[in-house]
């Protein structure tokens, strides 16, 4: 469990990223943090691993304040994959940038070899297995920056902005995968402002503005609340769009995605017909 | 007036085992707003690479075919010729950004081609406010964060004002609000200074409806190449798993019930329009 207690941070530049914040997020939870550029997303997650300590308040992770351990400790346990995977990627090969870690936390050689096999196959990056990541384009080194994380298996996965570079088939596979990972009991921390690719994963949302919270709750409800996204610089899903000029028909405007359209739409037309 | 030309375009990078561009033939109008899409690794980038001259004088490698950009042979003039008619913003912004200020950044292009300082002055103005990122004119570019970057990288090839203009997956870095309105602004260039605009994206649900022309690539070659509705209502297009927006996705879901509406909707406007008289009948 991730606790935010009321903390506030200022970079050294002088700019206030956050203010009075506080924010739980249970085990085996998916949580999206949205909100405009700016907002103070990125410098929320850096405080789940430690990476930044908050100036005022604390952050208790498992009950333990990251002020008290290591970020080598706490990276045990909250795996964080950097927006801009050139921020994390350096060694020749993609092999070896996924051994690394697994060297790091002292596992032995066979289970480095058989993490690194299995990373590099759950992410489709096997044929570049003796490639340099600098070679690769940007939307696979960013699959291998997710896949070095993943191998030592922490229980908080936090991905900033995923969806950036991903076509669309690796988006779906992306989404299949953040299902999957939070199916087996993961905890999964997505940065995001993609509003469609939320809209597919209907996560809890904690959207953020001004280095502070203004709304959380279900992907459904926060997205489909005009007056919410304006503030946050977010654009409802192109569903909820063409609804929301629908509703003097007497239809909902609380609708997210295709599939659910589809049915409400078939449904209002068959009751025309009777 | 055809402002790009390829024909039986092949392309293999230095050291590369397989071309990246095969047989591409492609011809973009004077003026036009081209969707270029297709999986990632399709060779999206590489074309664009070729459209400035970075390919072939910076990257070398195997080129064969015809290649003309702005009416002139791509392979016999040097990128800086190139990129005076030819403004590419890369979908790293990062990649792009150097000065101590955005206002230096935006002028640096400029400065480069000798314009006067009141002149200057006047293009970066005009260039800010476009892009809307008056404020952050004395700030530093490194320390602004990923999407003001981008807008500013956007701003400073804005700023040259070229006959053509390539963005890489301009909004990655933006919010939706940030990047509605940086299409909103590439289109108004489109529409006020005749600039032609090749838009590499996978994110079609907020760039579609200001497209003309759509190419999707796959494994180096042109698959498609069209009038959007089209292009998005092809069998094609589905199989290879472009992003397509999601009003075509209900059109297509509800033309598979028997309900058809008045056509295919690129946006959401559209289909709202064309549910409501389905809705209503």
């Amino acid at each position: 469990m991730i606790e935010i207690k009321d903390i506030s941070f200022t970079y050294p530049t002088g700019v206030e990223a956050l203010k009075d914040v506080s924010l739980t997020i249970g085990d085996g939870e998916f949580v999206a943090i949205m909100g405009q550029n700016g907002a103070g997303k990125t410098t929320l997650v850096k405080h789940f691993n430690g990476l930044l300590k908050p100036a005022k308040g604390e952050v208790l992770v498992d009950g333990v304040s990251t002020r008290d351990v290591s970020v080598a400790k706490l990276a045990r346990k909250v795996g964080f994959v950097f927006q801009n995977p050139d921020h994390q990627l350096f060694s020749e090969t993609v092999e070896e940038e996924i051994a690394f870690a697994l060297r790091n936390f002292g596992f032995d050689e066979a289970t480095i070899e058989k993490r690194v096999t299995w990373a590099l196959n759950l992410l489709d990056l096997t044929e570049y297995r003796k490639t340099s990541p600098f070679m690769l384009s940007g939307g696979e080194r960013k699959r291998v920056a997710l896949a070095s994380v993943l191998a030592w298996d922490p229980t908080v996965v936090i991905l900033d902005e995923p969806t950036i570079g991903q076509d669309h088939r690796q988006k779906e596979n992306l989404r299949q995968f953040i299902v999957q990972l939070n199916g087996q009991g993961k905890t999964v921390v997505v940065v995001t402002h993609d509003v469609e690719f939320v809209a597919e994963c209907n996560p809890r949302v904690v959207l953020m503005t001004g280095g502070q919270t203004v709304a959380d709750g279900e992907a459904k409800k926060i997205l489909t609340d005009t007056t919410l996204t304006l503030a946050a610089s977010i654009v409802p899903p192109q569903i909820t769009q063409i609804f929301l000029g629908l509703t003097d028909l007497g239809l909902p405007f609380d609708v997210i995605n295709v599939s659910e359209a589809k049915k409400i739409l078939l449904e209002y037309l068959e009751g025309a017909n009777h | 007036m055809a402002v790009v030309e390829t024909k039986a375009l092949s392309y293999t990078y230095p050291g590369g085992s397989k071309p990246s561009l095969r047989d591409v033939s492609l011809t973009i109008q004077k003026g036009e707003f081209v969707i270029l899409t297709g999986p990632s690794g399709c060779g999206k980038t590489t074309l664009c690479r070729c459209f400035n001259g970075l390919i072939p004088h910076f990257y070398g490698g195997e080129l064969k075919g015809d290649l003309r950009v702005a009416e002139l042979k791509v392979s016999e003039h040097p990128i800086y010729e190139m990129a005076k008619r030819v403004g590419l913003v890369f979908q790293n912004p990062e990649n792009q950004l150097f000065a101590l200020s955005v206002e230096k950044d935006v002028a640096f292009g400029l400065e480069n081609l000798g314009m006067p300082r009141d002149e200057i002055r006047k293009r970066v103005d005009w260039t800010l406010q476009m892009t809307g990122i008056e404020e952050l004119r004395e700030r530093a570019p490194h320390e602004l964060s990923g999407g003001q970057q981008q807008r500013v990288a956007i701003a400073s090839v804005l700023a040259m004002q070229p006959e053509i203009m390539i963005f890489d997956e301009p909004t990655s870095f933006l919010d939706p609000l940030g990047a509605q309105k940086i299409f909103e602004v590439i289109n108004d260039l489109k529409n006020k200074l005749g600039i032609t605009v090749i838009l590499v994206e996978h994110r079609l649900d907020l760039a579609a409806k200001y497209a003309d022309h759509v190419v999707i690539m796959d494994e180096g070659k042109i698959v498609l190449d069209g009038e959007p509705r089209e292009i998005f209502n092809s069998e094609t297009a589905w199989l290879l798993g472009v992003g397509i927006p999601k009003a075509v996705r209900l059109w297509h879901l509800l033309q598979e019930n028997g309900i058809a509406l008045g056509g295919v909707p690129v946006s959401s406007e559209e289909a709202t329009q064309f549910l409501r008289e389905v809705l209503k009948r």
